[in-house]
């Protein structure tokens, strides 16, 4: 339909902000969402990397920057939403091998994702934390 | 109902976007790698943080280490051009710019990854 008028003010089909939040409706969105953020997050990664690449001074400068306040803030962030996708990612495999599809158990893993995730973050900083 | 594709074109099971289920297929394969590699990338930072030059030039230098650094690199960025060009083909509808935004996307992931790649090899070298 090359020609189609698209611009046309043609009823739309109701989108998401007609629905009501249901726990796999938003860790769906989460995970694109994170996987979006994360997409962004690989230039950290790459700066870290050809920051350490271009000699001391520029490693120095690279440590102050994730050492500030607002560095460890994003990265905090950033290891929220690795997690967080990381374990989207376990309960699609569960979904790929064909389980997991009853509301009960879509529901649950839904839940233990966020919850998961949430934790898994804050130990691996306690972690990070502890090995300082 | 007549199925009016050709027996050539049923075999080879391609679909209209003539690379059949090679996407979802590097998705998973890569999904599968990086529950590996991005685990052993969160410990290496973690074990990293804070360290001073020289320790980290020396950690880089293992090539055990260097090696899975390169994976993931390569690998997490062949994933995340593969989800982001499902986001852009979701999101974005005039051709024009889904053609713009699909190339940039490749563009991005390829830097990110060859300019991480040359930086562990640099120091991974005694650069």
């Amino acid at each position: 339909m090359a020609n189609a008028d698209l611009k046309a003010n043609r009823p739309l089909s109701p989108h998401l902000q007609i629905y009501k939040p249901i726990v796999t409706m938003v860790m769906s969105i989460l995970h694109r969402i994170t996987g979006a953020a994360l997409y962004f997050g690989t230039i950290l990664m790459a700066f870290w990397l050809i920051c350490a690449a271009a000699g001391p001074e520029s490693y120095q400068f690279a440590m102050d920057v994730f050492g500030s306040f607002l560095g460890r803030l994003v990265l905090f962030g950033f290891t929220w939403a690795l997690v967080h996708h990381m374990i989207g990612g376990l309960r699609h495999f569960i979904w790929d091998m064909g389980h997991g599809f009853e509301l009960s158990a879509a529901n649950w893993m839904a839940r233990a994702t966020i919850v998961g995730s949430v934790a898994l973050t804050v130990i691996l900083w306690i972690i990070g934390f502890i090995v300082a | 109902m007549t199925d009016m594709r050709t027996p050539l074109g049923k075999v080879r099971g391609l679909g209209s976007a003539k690379d059949g289920t090679s996407h979802f297929w590097r998705q998973r394969l890569t999904a599968v790698a990086n529950v590996f590699l991005i685990s052993f990338f969160v410990i290496l930072v973690i074990a990293l943080q804070g360290a001073d030059y020289a320790s980290f030039t020396e950690a880089l230098q293992n090539p055990i280490i260097s090696t899975l650094l390169l994976l993931v690199i390569l690998v997490g960025c062949l994933h995340m051009k593969l989800g982001m060009q499902v986001i852009i083909e979701d999101y974005f509808h005039s051709e024009g710019l889904k053609l713009l935004l699909l190339m940039g996307n490749i563009f991005f992931a390829s830097f990110i990854a060859l300019a991480s790649v040359v930086a562990v090899l640099k120091i991974s070298f005694g650069g």
